[in-house]
Order: structure tokens, then C-alpha cells, then sequence
């Protein structure tokens, strides 16, 4: 019997390799092509670079100056940080509020939040792009304050869960010993959300960096981020497409994420896994 | 509490309300009145009634083409991701050696965007077929099934970690129990484990439905609908409808509503199904 089983647990075990390798040769192909003259790719992407097609760090120093790869890359890293703290902070305040203040108002606002979650980005795309170019928040910055719009829904449903769980004693504690409202949350209740709050985090993080349409409407061309950048260098001149920068620019957007999931690995599955019984 | 917190609604609700106002209310209310005008700018819309809604079912076939093609894909989709994705949580449910590292490359390509997904199958499939001399724009079906594969890669370690989650959850001396009576292996599964997980099938089958539905980037990247607009799907064909086609951005916003509607459909049914579905013990 244990025998038995133990046979079966090393059949198991040879088929999750087979898999765990079919998961990752894509990945592996675009990193070995990446290394690849430009003229080898598109044609030959299974085959080996050998001393012909070998060009060493030539695509990535191609890919990242000619397009404003780096500018691109720097430019979607501001943009998710500031995105991300700015949902955090904000909608976890607005969250305590809805839940401590009941009122018809806050009533009305929680709902609202909840059916913006299930609202479809192409339902606002258009008038959305006319109105923040009519307040002139078609720029970097701009573009955070709009991110804190769409992030709100889900962060304010995740985070409103969480604090109606939280005791009201240990905030009334704080107001005796003298808190008012805002020390009361940045002391008291933020640091007691905090698992909830990297939960947030963790799915807006994901979700900003990877976004392409919303960037691509608002800020155009001229303002790339790292996924308009990519679908530019793909579509730029028909026929004449840079593979081997592209190649790269894939490399060098999928390097982030995985040094993100890899140092917080734990909390990205918990996180993403409460997204979706949520959302 | 209650009344100084009232005292600091400006610090503590108009940021986000303002955000949201400006990026979500004032768009969605607008985009619903502009479904029943005709503009090319905002400012110029004429009303036309339901003529938008009847113009996009009517004289533009690609709609309806287009949800024909995304019920379709998510139909295929649905079937195999969650097949596979419960298999494979089957496997590493059993605890045995190295299932952190399995979860966790199976898990990887979720995390992928879809712009760089969709690039990244683009060069695999058409490297495949570049030995018949063809790419993937050169029949629907590659396309077709290009979308699949690359929907399966991607989602595949999503619902298998909500699976595991499941699964975990079943009683183990509800399974003991039934081994010691004599059930087989497979009796077990779909006597104990499937109905004690259907939750968990609720919520996957959902998450693949919708998010087959709102596909937007990896459609873009792998096919861009081609040929002719066969593998286009409906957010890519609203997109185009809006700003590949003069003078249709009316039409564009009545069939975004028709979308959001189907969607919204879809988002209820959920809810009613994920309370109703559970078993108890």
C-alpha cells in the first residue's frame, strides 16, 4: 500500500515537471531570443543563438535608447508607486469613514463604490478621456489622482470588509485618551488595517503596472508607459518591426514582476486569492 | 467618534470622492446620455433615441460577430482552464515534495500583463507556424485557438490556487471515512470533493467568464483581430467602433452600454449563484 503510493507520488511528481516546464519555456524562448540578432527572431524563435545570431547586450542597449524605453520604464514606476500610496492612504480613510459615519450619504457612496467594481473600463473610456482633458489632467500626474478613481471601488469594498470588524472600544479608547479623528486613524486603526491595506496594495500595484488602455488614452504617445511603449515598438513601421528591441523591452517589463512576486510571493497569493472571492 | 470624524470629511472622504466623481460618476452618467446621441465631440451630441442600439445590432455585423466569437471563446475557455486547474490542484493538494515551487511558477504568467502576454504568444504561435509559411492572422482558427492557449497560460495557476485553497478545506475525516467504507479514488471525487469545492467552481467559473468577457489587451497584442476583424472581441471592437470609425462614436457608446449591461447580467448571477451553490456540512 505505501509502496503503492509512493509510486504514484513520483508519477505525480514527473508529470508537475513536464508542466512546470511547459509554464515556463515562453518566458525562457523570449529571454534566449532576446540575446538573438533581430533578423533571427521572428523567423527561428525555437532555435539556439550560435556564433551568427548571437548579439550579446546589443538589443537591450537598442531597445531601451532608441524608443525612450528607459524614460518609458521610469515613468510607469512613478506613476504605479504614486498610483498605489495614493489608493492606499486614501481610500482606507474613506473606507473608516463610510464605516464609522452611517448615514444615508455614506450608504449611497458604499454601493455606488461596489457597482463601479462591476462597470467595464470601454463603458467610461470615451467620456472619461474627454473630461480629464477638459480639467487638463492628461499628465503623470494627473493620471494618479484618475487611478485613485478606478482603484477606489475595490479597495473601499476590500477595506470597509475588513474595519467592520474591527472593535469600536479600541478606537473609543484613543478618543479618551485625547486622539482626535485623524490620530486616531494614522495611530490607532492604519496600523491594526495593515494586512488588508498590502492586500490593496499588492492587486493595485498589479493592475497599474501591467494597464495599457487607460495610460494609452490619457497620456498618448508622448508620455509612454512600459506596455504602450511595447505595443508602439510592436505596431511602429509595418514589415520593419526591431524584434530584438522588443524582445528586450518584453524582458525588461516581466524582470519587475518578478522580483516583485518573488520577495513578497506569500502575500500576492493571499491577496490575489482574496480579490477574487471579493471582486 | 462619529460627529469629529464629521468634522474631517474633507480630509477624509473628498479626496477619493473627488477622484471618483471625476474618473467614474461623471464619465458613466455621460456615457449613458451620449448612447442616445450622435457626436463626434461631446459637445456637439444630437438626440436619436434607441437609432445608436439598432444601428449596432443592424447595419454593423462585426458586434454581433464579435459577441458571438467572445461567448464562444469563453465558453472553450471556462471548460479547459478549469479542468486543468483542478487537476493540477488535485495533484499538489496531496502535499507532496516541492509544491511551493510548483504553485508558484504555475502561478507566474497571472501576473504577466496582457500587452506582454500577448507578444510574448505572438512569437511562439507564429514561430510554430512559419514552418507552413503563414503567421496567426492567416485563419480565424489560429487565432481562435491562439486566444485559448494563451488564456489557459495565464489563468491556469489563478484558479488552481483557489482550488488548492478549496480543496484544503475539505474535512480529512470525511475522505478517511469514506476510504475505510471502500469507496475508490474516484468515487471520493466527485461524491466528496467536487460538491464540498463547488464554491470554489462558482467563483472560477466566473472569474474565466468575466474575464473572457472584458479581454481587451491580450486580443489586441496576439491578433488585433485579424483577419478581417473575425477574432475580435467585444472590447476590442467597442474600442474600434470608437476611434477607428468616423462618426460612430455614438454607436461605439451604445453598444459599450449593451457590455456594461451583460456584464452587469453576469456579475449578479454570480452573486446569486456563489450563496446558493454551497454545501453544507
Amino acid at each position: 500500500m505505501k509502496q503503492k503510493r509512493m509510486r504514484g507520488s513520483t508519477a505525480t511528481v514527473a508529470v508537475l515537471c513536464l508542466l512546470a516546464a511547459l509554464f515556463l519555456v515562453p518566458v525562457v524562448i523570449v529571454v534566449i531570443n532576446s540575446f538573438k540578432s533581430r533578423f533571427y527572431i521572428s523567423g527561428a524563435p525555437f532555435e539556439l543563438p550560435n556564433s551568427e545570431t548571437f548579439v550579446g547586450l546589443e538589443n537591450y542597449i537598442n531597445g531601451l535608447t532608441s524608443s525612450g524605453f528607459l524614460a518609458a520604464f521610469g515613468r510607469s514606476l512613478f506613476i504605479t508607486v504614486c498610483s498605489v500610496a495614493l489608493i492606499v492612504i486614501c481610500t482606507s480613510m474613506t473606507a473608516w469613514y463610510i464605516v464609522r459615519v452611517k448615514s444615508r450619504f455614506t450608504k449611497v457612496l458604499y454601493y455606488l463604490f461596489v457597482f463601479s467594481m462591476i462597470v467595464p473600463f470601454q463603458m467610461v473610456m470615451y467620456t472619461m478621456t474627454y473630461v480629464v482633458n477638459a480639467i487638463n489632467f492628461d499628465n503623470v500626474v494627473g493620471i494618479v489622482f484618475i487611478y485613485l478613481g478606478f482603484g477606489a471601488g475595490l479597495s473601499v469594498f476590500m477595506l470597509s470588509g475588513f474595519i467592520k470588524s474591527i472593535p469600536l472600544e479600541i478606537e473609543e479608547a484613543a478618543t479618551i485618551d485625547g486622539c482626535n479623528a485623524p490620530q486616531a486613524f494614522f495611530m490607532v486603526v492604519f496600523p491594526i488595517l495593515k494586512p488588508t491595506a498590502i492586500t490593496v496594495a499588492i492587486l493595485n500595484a498589479m493592475w497599474v503596472w501591467n494597464d495599457y488602455l487607460l495610460p494609452y488614452l490619457i497620456l498618448g504617445t508622448r508620455n509612454k508607459t512600459v506596455p504602450v511603449a511595447i505595443q508602439l515598438a510592436m505596431q511602429g513601421a509595418y514589415g520593419s518591426t526591431d524584434y530584438g528591441g522588443l524582445m528586450a523591452m518584453l524582458v525588461l517589463a516581466i524582470i519587475p514582476i518578478i522580483i516583485f512576486y518573488l520577495s513578497a510571493q506569500k502575500y500576492i497569493i493571499k491577496g490575489v486569492i482574496a480579490g477574487a472571492v471579493k471582486g | 467618534m462619529k460627529k469629529s470624524l464629521k468634522k474631517y470629511f474633507p480630509l477624509f472622504l473628498l479626496p477619493t470622492l473627488a477622484a471618483f466623481i471625476i474618473a467614474f460618476i461623471v464619465p458613466f452618467v455621460m456615457g449613458v446620455a451620449l448612447s442616445f446621441t450622435e457626436f463626434k465631440t461631446v459637445t456637439d451630441a444630437k438626440w436619436v433615441g434607441f437609432d445608436n442600439y439598432v444601428r449596432a445590432f443592424t447595419t454593423d455585423s462585426d458586434f454581433l460577430h464579435a459577441l458571438g466569437f467572445t461567448s464562444l471563446f469563453a465558453v472553450v475557455s471556462i471548460v479547459t482552464v478549469n479542468v486543468i486547474a483542478f487537476i493540477l490542484a488535485l495533484m499538489l493538494a496531496r502535499g507532496i515534495r516541492g509544491t511551493n515551487f510548483f504553485r508558484s511558477v504555475f502561478f507566474m504568467p497571472n501576473l504577466i500583463g496582457g500587452i506582454v502576454l500577448g507578444y510574448i504568444w505572438n512569437l511562439l504561435i507564429n514561430g510554430l507556424l512559419s514552418v507552413n509559411g503563414v503567421d496567426i492572422t492567416y485563419k480565424t482558427q489560429y487565432g481562435c485557438w491562439g486566444l485559448v492557449v494563451m488564456t489557459n497560460w495565464q489563468l491556469i495557476g489563478y484558479m488552481m490556487v483557489i482550488y488548492i485553497a478549496g480543496l484544503q478545506n475539505v474535512p480529512t475525516d470525511l475522505i478517511e471515512a469514506a476510504s475505510i467504507d471502500g469507496a475508490s479514488p474516484l468515487k471520493t471525487l466527485f461524491r466528496i470533493k467536487i460538491p464540498l469545492v463547488m464554491p470554489s467552481i462558482t467563483i472560477c467559473t466566473f472569474l474565466t467568464l468575466t474575464n473572457s468577457f472584458k479581454m481587451f489587451d491580450q486580443n489586441l497584442a496576439l491578433t488585433a483581430g485579424a483577419p478581417e476583424r473575425t477574432t475580435q472581441m467585444l472590447a476590442l471592437n467597442i474600442y474600434d467602433t470608437f476611434y477607428g470609425r468616423m462618426g460612430w462614436q455614438g454607436v461605439g457608446q451604445a453598444k459599450a452600454v449593451v457590455f456594461f449591461l451583460i456584464v452587469a447580467v453576469l456579475a449578479f448571477v454570480q452573486l446569486r449563484l456563489t450563496g446558493s451553490k454551497e454545501v453544507e456540512h
